[in-house]
């Protein structure tokens, strides 16, 4: 079995290299109406599949479970929700939002029936907990992403 | 129909935390050679290879059509080839199919990635959620799986002392395993005070960048004689894909890797793992994993897997005794080094790890944040 120090490297070299390529991407109707409305009016929705009887976010088209069309059935939910599961971030990279260590946080709001993952800020990083009621605190500037939810606080 | 398929040679170099002095398409010539001088396969279109299955990703190579720049290398050229994006598990399922549906006789399986090419496998796995709801977030399959241990753990009574055990054990399984990654013994101690990454997932909870490239030959049951006296037999496979959203899922409910058993099960005719498989390698690349795994795969009661570690359980079911993913394969391969494992161990060619008397084995693979999907492959002497 080779090793590294069977290899001749003599004379060779390595390059550095990076992809970043711009994209524009459709956001979809059903996206687009979910962030519109997180932009414009503060609103948070949700689509219900009447057959299932659940409230899921992010909005989809389709219910996975029983395949019914559900994106005409939107829910607004609150504003507002409880932690059912969190971890704290605690190393730096480029594609994070925050510098670590930072909260990612399942989020149950009020009238959904599935959890919405986001940033919980204005608490140590020692007092989350699961259980924990917070906020949605909505974004200045729109990047019409789910971060024109800003980040989410306790109530 | 024949309901098996051979898996005639395996080849692979070993596993590294950084190959940079060799690229990818050297380190898969290695595999490529070794593997014609070990079965004397030929490219005739009449009797040869005629298909290949790679399997690599876009992100890691840093180039669209990953397989377009080793085609050549891996002999197909000029002949069919087929490429799977996700955990090697679904290539080595992909040729048996080939094979069962009679499409061809013999099919050449060959995988490559260098996790250390890129500056951040978390980016890497950041660009596997969409542009709106997840990526922006910053989710990657590391603190995704946070959410998961964090939930099994409160579900479970696994410990950071049961992890520890994990990671300590996977270790000193590796050290007597020639082509696992070299990472030098450590303490309980050592992991239990290893910092947090994203809680309650440590630094020695998660496996290390590694690089590595691996090929297997597989052949219909007729023809298997003229490549080995020794086949290996690919006996079952399943496969399933849990939900996008990780709120949507249940996320210690192994809805997935059940689904995915319960084919490969059915298929091989395995009726309780516990007691009809000899040898289990899970694809564990957070320690928390492997007793969450164990729990889907049926080999241990739900809710019992803090006791069957203790009790010294993946001892005597003979799980992960090559290291496991916890020591280091890419995420890409993670399943094949699990197959290849298996393989070694029903020819009896596993050296000093080797377990008296194996008929049957169990190798898992799974792709995406939290095991969103698994494969599962059932393989016998
Ligand atoms: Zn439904």
């Amino acid at each position: 079995m080779k090793k590294e120090k069977d290899f001749d490297i003599n004379n060779c070299y390595t390059i550095s290299g990076k992809l970043a390529l711009p994209y524009t991407y459709f956001a979809g109707r059903t996206g687009s109406t979910f962030i519109t409305h997180i932009r414009d009016n503060k609103k948070i929705m949700g689509v219900r599949c009447n057959h299932c009887n659940k409230v899921f976010i992010p909005p989809r088209q389709t219910c996975e479970k029983c395949l019914s069309m559900i994106s005409d059935n939107w829910v607004e939910l609150e504003n507002q929700g409880e932690i059912l599961n969190y971890t704290v971030v605690r190393y730096d990279d480029n594609h994070l939002p925050r510098k670590a260590p930072f909260i990612l946080a399942m989020i149950k709001l009020g009238k959904a029936d599935t959890p919405v993952i986001h940033i919980v800020e204005g608490i140590s990083i020692n007092d989350v907990k699961e259980g924990l009621k917070v906020k949605a605190v909505f974004a200045e500037k729109t990047t019409n992403t789910i971060l024109d939810i800003d980040h989410f606080e306790p109530v | 129909m024949s309901r098996r398929v051979a898996v005639c040679a395996v080849a692979q170099i070993k596993n590294e935390p950084d190959i940079w002095y060799q690229r990818f398409q050297g380190m898969l010539l290695e595999c490529f050679e070794e593997l014609i001088k070990k079965t004397g396969v030929t490219f005739d279109m009449d009797k040869g290879i005629r298909n290949i299955v790679t399997c690599s990703d876009d992100v890691f190579d840093a180039r669209t059509i990953s397989d377009s720049g080793m085609a050549d290398v891996v002999g197909a050229h000029l002949r069919g080839e087929k490429k799977s994006a996700q955990n090697g598990i679904n290539a080595l399922g992909y040729g048996m199919s080939m094979i069962l549906s009679g499409h061809d006789d013999l099919v050449l399986v060959m995988g490559h990635c260098k996790e250390s090419q890129s500056e951040s496998r978390n980016m890497c796995t950041n660009l596997a959620y969409d542009p709106f709801y997840l990526r922006p977030l910053g989710l990657d399959f590391l603190n995704v799986s946070a959410f998961q241990a964090r939930e099994f753990m409160k579900k479970s009574n696994i410990t950071d002392e049961h992890l520890a055990k994990i990671v300590v054990r996977s270790r000193k399984n590796a050290s007597k395993n020639p082509f696992a990654r070299e990472n030098g013994s450590i303490s309980e101690k050592d992991v239990i005070s290893s910092p947090y990454l994203s809680d309650p997932v440590r630094e020695l909870h998660q496996y290390p960048v590694t690089d590595w490239a691996v090929g297997l030959l597989l052949c219909c049951e007729e023809r298997a004689n003229e490549f080995t006296d020794k086949p290996v037999w690919l006996t079952g496979f399943g496969n399933c894909m849990d939900s996008y959203f990780p709120g949507d899922r249940e996320l210690t409910s192994n809805f997935a890797l059940k689904k995915a058993a319960a084919r490969a099960y059915k298929m091989a005719g395995v009726k309780d793992p516990k007691t009809d498989i000899d040898l289990f390698e899970l694809n564990d690349a957070i320690a928390y994993q492997l007793p969450l795994w164990a729990e889907g795969l049926g080999l241990v009661p739900e809710g019992e897997s803090d006791l069957w570690v203790e009790s010294d359980g993946m001892d005597r079911h003979h799980v992960n005794l090559s290291g496991g993913m916890l020591n280091g394969n890419p995420i890409m391969l993670s399943g094949l080094a699990r197959a290849v494992e298996c393989f070694l161990q029903l020819r009896g060619e596993a050296e000093n790890r080797q377990v008296d008397g194996v008929k049957r084995a169990l190798a898992h693979g799974t792709t995406g944040g939290a095991g969103q999907h698994h494969g599962v492959i059932i393989l016998e002497k």
